[in-house]
């Protein structure tokens, strides 16, 4: 029987298989950030064990770094103490670190992409649960605990019982109004956050081959939201192309003998997947959450649902509690919900062509009236991209802020948070009660979204904003 | 780590479902860079309301937390499991548990166990009628007791030989040394490597 894609790179890495155990895997890349790192290393001092392979480490500061002022001191004594004990740990055991300042610095799940290290048919970890970002590579790549963290840098392996396998297919074309975001949105709130459970997901079908990687990352690393540890799309020309004269790509016979080898790794006609699920990519709009998880989504044509309209107890629940929480009322158009904050950026749409779709559709508009537009790219490396093209111009001439790299707002950890009640549209991956902040309330969206949005002031589509310029014309 | 045979206890009631890693330890916890500590953190925000169920003077001492479904969704933060283990937690009943929550945890020593959800209601139901009632864990027999319930549990046996002996992954890992080595002499040269370039 022919095996799926991630059969085949879960069974290339098998390092021991017996009866009854978990499957002993090695582990192609580790990537480190400075918040689930710190317990690990204190546990390889205590018992003085070393980084098995500093050639497969690597780390980066992202969450705590703050995205203002980054040449002076971090003013929160404790997210200082975490990057420093980051940087004292790196020394100390010799692994490759790219601390605030450095360009090649930004979120771990941006930079292990754009550094040509995530490559097809690679078992990627971190402890960090985004690391399904890079199975757009077709690589098997999961978030760990800090336990884990502390196993693979000892061992360079993890004991893992072998997961089932889910197809999502995406049937037909997208629109051109909807985005990779929406596609993936709209997937959670169909499969719920628990649907993917236990599996790994494989998303396929015509819709995903055309879609770029910078999409596909987006898709994968949302893949968490779906209860699923990983999701993978096989690797093709597109994957190929992104690679090819990356820093840590192959090189010539070592390139082709890869290449040969990520042919491969496709999903064979006669395996069988312990589930499917098909979408229909025509059906699609642009979609946003109204509540606290990333299930709780609607097209931004509809209206808030009403909790009684649940028939399961505990989802009935749920959309009350979210509801009370999110400051919303059933049958709320959520076109018609006002935001103070619009934030773009995260390892979900934080890259360049993320920015590039916000910065087309602010240019030559103005960020509504008491909102405030963050932009904060993935990575140094896009920052600098971006301002090459001029896109930092676009933004703050709309009015918007342009920041440093980092997660931001994405969770907080740093100073960019919403206020007690105050109200986002998001370009990140969780609306959970409180992450952008205490009270803080937040509709993911796509960038597209958050752009019009921002020069809206309620939660809109790009198609709203023409709506809108000829209504003002009408009205000039 | 500790090892788990048995355990029993008095319970805390937490009827919620799609408790994720941000409400068990808010991510402002994560910038701390010790093991514990984080008992303080534990469901920070809902503590904030003296109602809230591990307020009760009754459930002091508690040390079962009998949760509602998908129980540790989100971040794959270890520290949830800290913060459950520093409050005095041994052990987590729920119906369903997120995937990486639940590896988190048998890896530290807390046994998350999993009960059907008809099961789930019926502990809540005793313990919220009677809070000095105690539930036993028993990890040898797979088995949830309190008073008029007996309910089985799976746990796959490499987890619960580790967890029944205290056993820490890495020194097991290491025991295979020379299926590492000879994995590690066959791969590939075109596998990515952090230090080239
Ligand atoms: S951008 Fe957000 S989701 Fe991504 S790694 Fe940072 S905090 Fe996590």
């Amino acid at each position: 029987m022919g095996r799926t894609l991630a059969e085949k790179v879960w069974d290339d890495h098998v390092v021991r298989r017996a009866e009854g155990e978990p499957d002993l895997l090695f582990i192609d890349l580790h990537l480190l950030h400075e918040v689930t790192s710190p317990q690990a290393f204190d546990g390889l001092r205590k018992s003085n064990r070393a980084v098995r392979r500093l050639d497969l480490t690597i780390a980066t500061e992202d969450h705590n770094t703050p995205t203002l002022d980054i040449d002076k001191p971090i003013a929160d004594p404790v997210s200082r103490i975490q990057l420093e004990t980051l940087r004292k740990n790196c020394a100390d055991f010799g692994v490759r670190l790219h601390p605030l300042g450095d360009v090649e610095q930004g979120v771990v799940h941006v930079v292990g992409p754009q550094l040509g290290l995530t490559q097809p048919g690679t078992t990627v970890v971190c402890g960090d649960s985004h690391t399904s970002t890079h199975g757009a590579f077709g690589a098997l790549a999961f978030g760990i605990g800090t336990s884990q963290v502390e196993h693979v840098l000892a061992t360079q392996t993890l004991p893992m019982a072998r997961p089932r396998t889910m197809a999502i297919t995406v049937e037909g074309e997208l629109p051109d109004t909807v985005t990779a975001k929406d596609l993936i949105l709209a997937i959670i709130a169909k499969i719920g956050t628990g649907g993917g459970q236990g599996y790994v997901l494989e998303y396929r079908g015509p819709a995903i081959e055309k879609l770029s990687m910078e999409a596909r990352m987006t898709i994968c690393n949302m893949s968490i939201e779906a209860g699923a540890r990983a999701g993978m799309i096989a690797p093709d020309a597109t994957t190929f192309d992104y690679l090819k004269g990356r820093d840590h790509a192959p090189q010539g016979e070592d390139w082709d003998a890869a290449v040969a080898y990520w042919k491969t790794l496709k999903t064979d006609d006669d395996a069988v997947f312990d589930a499917e699920v098909v979408i229909d990519a025509a059906s699609l709009a642009p979609f946003v959450t109204w509540g606290t998880n990333p299930g709780q989504g609607a097209p931004l044509s509809a209206n808030v649902p009403d909790p009684a309209s649940y028939e399961d107890p505990s989802e009935r629940n749920a959309a009350e509690k979210a509801l009370e929480y999110m400051g919303l009322t059933a049958g709320q158009p959520l076109r018609d919900i006002r935001v103070d904050t619009v934030f773009v950026g995260s390892c979900t749409n934080g890259r360049i062509e993320d920015l590039r779709a916000a910065a087309a559709i602010v240019e030559g508009r103005s960020v509504a009236d008491g909102v405030r537009m963050l932009v904060v790219p993935g990575s140094v490396r896009v920052a600098l991209q971006a301002v090459a093209e001029g896109l930092d111009k676009v933004f703050t001439q709309a009015g918007a802020e342009w920041r440093h790299a980092g997660c931001s707002m994405c969770l907080g950890m740093n100073p960019d948070q919403l206020a007690p009640g105050e109200r986002s549209a998001s370009t990140s991956n969780r609306n959970f009660e409180g992450r952008q902040g205490k009270g803080g309330r937040t509709h993911l969206v796509s960038p597209q979204v958050a752009a019009a949005t921002a020069v809206l002031g309620h939660l809109a589509s790009p198609a709203d904003l023409s709506d809108a310029d000829a209504t003002a014309l009408v009205e000039a | 780590m500790e090892a788990f045979t048995a355990h029993t206890g008095r319970a805390v009631p937490l009827r919620r479902s799609n408790v994720d890693t941000d409400q068990i330890i808010p991510a402002h916890w994560l910038k701390k860079v010790t093991r514990d500590g984080f008992e303080d953190g534990l469901f920070e925000a809902w503590r904030k309301d003296p109602e809230f169920v591990l307020n009760k003077p009754e459930r002091a001492g508690a040390t079962v937390l009998v949760a509602g479904p998908d129980f540790g969704t989100g971040s794959s933060r270890e520290h949830a499991v800290w913060a459950l283990q520093n409050y005095g937690f041994k052990t987590v009943v729920s119906s369903r548990f997120a995937d990486i929550f639940r590896g988190n945890s048998l890896k530290n020593g807390l046994l998350t166990v999993v009960l059907e959800q008809q099961v789930v209601d019926a502990l809540w139901e005793l313990v919220e009628q009677d809070p000095t009632a105690e539930i036993t864990v028993d990890l040898q027999d797979r088995q949830v007791r309190a008073e008029g319930i007996t309910a089985d549990f799976e746990l796959d046996e490499n987890a619960r030989w580790r967890l029944l002996n205290g056993l820490d992954d890495i020194s097991i890992t290491l025991q295979n040394e020379d299926a590492i080595s000879t994995y590690e002499s066959s791969r590939p040269s075109h596998k990515p490597s952090t230090l080239r370039g």
